[in-house]
């Protein structure tokens, strides 16, 4: 048992955020480590206000979004039909449905050297990569939870007299929505991580993304910039789950009596 | 006692000729229903009963539309029928709303599906069918927001909404407890009453099946064969309590007994 404490409880986790940072900045002022290899916080502080003045963090971040954002819509608008064509057909399912269990264990990232040579270095080739990731997850979600929908409301639907796309716009995607939902969250994950690697991998000539910012930085031996391009990849990752993921997934689970 | 196939006043609503159901089960296949023979008349409550097995379930299925028959018709009033349709609504056991929809949007669903009639007299009509059940002043709660009762409730007036020639109950009460399943007794009479449907009861509780039917037809299981029909010519309202009805259910429990192994 707690004894009844009366600090609100971020007063703890902030003061030993602050004794790492100090410690950490100590140290690589007193000279015991290069700064090429390990940047001080202050640093790194200063390169992000630097580079968001100069509009480079933000022009980088943009390019990044809109390539994850457009491929990301590219792969749950294409993954959504063909899901529910993998449901409801059976040798799709055990042809397409099989396929897409076995490409979403591979890291999409895999798909960068045949994207390049299909697409060249362009946008198209970052594009293809991260509908690769997005895709095969959404795939398999849908299709599951279309599989899943519980045959009573089938039933009861089709006594009213649903049918064809009635049933399948009004009873069976309302009711498979949380677990397609999932799904999409699953790719997203995918789809950034492969978009990073990605980017790291290869300087894409259409647009300067945060991970060829991230990769410049090295190139230039400058930590601060890798760690503070880091951090932005943090957060960038974080804010689309606490913003848009989360919340989305929070509601509709608590409207229908899932969740409190 | 009545005969099966007995002339009476009303027109048959519902008749059975000599319908066989089979199903192909692990161990080779099962027959669930054999040579079933049965006219549920317009207007008419109709109460089947029997042990779990005698295939009870699967004439309600078959009923609906939703199974086909092996041997045999089934047909309402003149159309034989072949697939699930709006004239035969079903209650089932649990009570099948869509927990997407709030109760009043849930009664909407199968009348959004009648296409002669306007947006006003959907949403006129669904409000007078939720007031019936009783739960006028529910209309926007969702289904996780309502006890177990009540969504039976908004199940019966979803079912009742479309204005159908018959409504098939699958063993609605049975999840239900035993105050809660008192007093939908209660409202169904009423609305039976009130609104002369024909109904399909499916049940295994007999007390149920003489409470609310005006013919128990008891079911004998392996294969599923009507085993005896009894009338009920109690005054409605009827309650669960009532000596006459206990007789009654005592006699149907004696025959249903007379047959189960030992």
């Amino acid at each position: 048992m707690n004894p009844p404490s009366r600090l609100p409880r971020f007063v703890i986790p902030t003061l030993v955020a602050l004794l790492a940072l100090g410690g950490w900045e100590w140290y690589v002022r007193s000279g015991r480590v290069s700064e090429v290899l390990v940047p001080a916080p202050t640093h790194i502080v200063q390169w992000f206000a630097e580079s968001l003045l100069s509009g480079e963090l933000l022009d980088a971040t943009w390019v990044t979004m809109r390539r994850l954002i457009i491929g990301f819509a590219i792969g749950a608008a294409l993954g959504v039909p063909l899901g529910a064509l993998c449901a409801r057909v059976r040798w799709v399912r055990d042809t397409l449905g099989v396929l897409a269990l076995g490409l979403q264990t591979l890291p999409s990232v895999c798909w960068v050297p045949l994207a390049l040579l299909w697409f060249g270095i362009r946008e198209e080739a970052v594009l293809f990569v991260v509908v690769m990731g997005t895709i095969w997850a959404v795939v398999i979600a849908v299709q599951e939870s279309v599989l899943n929908v519980p045959p009573l409301y089938l039933r009861a639907a089709q006594t009213m007299g649903s049918n064809g796309w009635h049933l399948w716009s009004r009873v069976i995607f309302p009711a498979a929505l949380p677990g397609v939902l999932s799904g999409m969250k699953q790719g997203w994950a995918f789809a950034w991580r492969s978009l990073m690697a990605a980017e790291i991998f290869v300087v894409i000539v259409t647009g300067f993304g945060l991970g060829s910012l991230l990769n410049a930085g090295r190139e230039l031996l400058r930590m601060d910039q890798v760690m503070g391009v880091m951090a932005v990849v943090m957060l960038v990752g974080l804010l689309a789950d606490l913003v848009f993921f989360s919340p989305l997934e929070r509601w509709l689970r608590r409207s229908r009596g899932l969740e409190r | 006692m009545s005969t099966l196939l007995e002339k009476s006043a009303a027109p048959a609503a519902l008749t059975l000729n000599h319908v066989t159901k089979r199903f192909e089960g692990e161990s080779g296949q099962v027959t669930a229903l054999e040579d079933i023979s049965l006219d549920v008349r317009e207007g008419e409550f109709l109460a089947v009963v029997g042990p779990s097995g005698c295939g009870k379930s699967t004439l309600l299925s078959l009923l609906a539309g939703l199974e086909h028959t092996n041997e045999g018709e089934i047909r309402l009033g003149d159309q034989p029928v072949t697939a699930p349709g709006r004239d035969r609504l079903v209650m089932f056991q649990q009570d099948a709303l869509f927990p997407w929809l709030n109760a009043l949007e849930n009664v909407l669903f199968g009348l959004r599906l009648k296409p002669a009639l306007t947006a006003a007299e959907r949403l006129e009509s669904a409000r007078y069918y939720l007031n019936l059940v009783g739960l006028g002043n529910k209309e926007k709660s969702r289904p996780h927001e309502l006890s177990g009762g009540m969504r039976q409730r908004v199940a019966l007036a979803r079912s009742l909404a479309p204005n159908p020639r018959v409504l098939l109950m699958d063993e609605p009460f049975s999840a239900l407890d035993a105050l809660t399943r008192e007093q939908l007794y209660g409202d169904i009479q009423e609305i039976f009453t009130k609104r002369k449907k024909t109904i399909v009861l499916v049940t295994h509780n007999i007390r149920e099946a003489v409470c609310l039917g005006d013919r128990v037809v008891l079911f004998s299981p392996n294969p599923g064969r009507v085993q005896q029909v009894f009338d009920v010519n109690l005054p409605r309202p009827r309650r669960m309590n009532d000596p006459a009805l206990a007789t009654l259910a005592a006699e149907v429990t004696t025959a249903l007994s007379s047959r189960l192994p030992r």
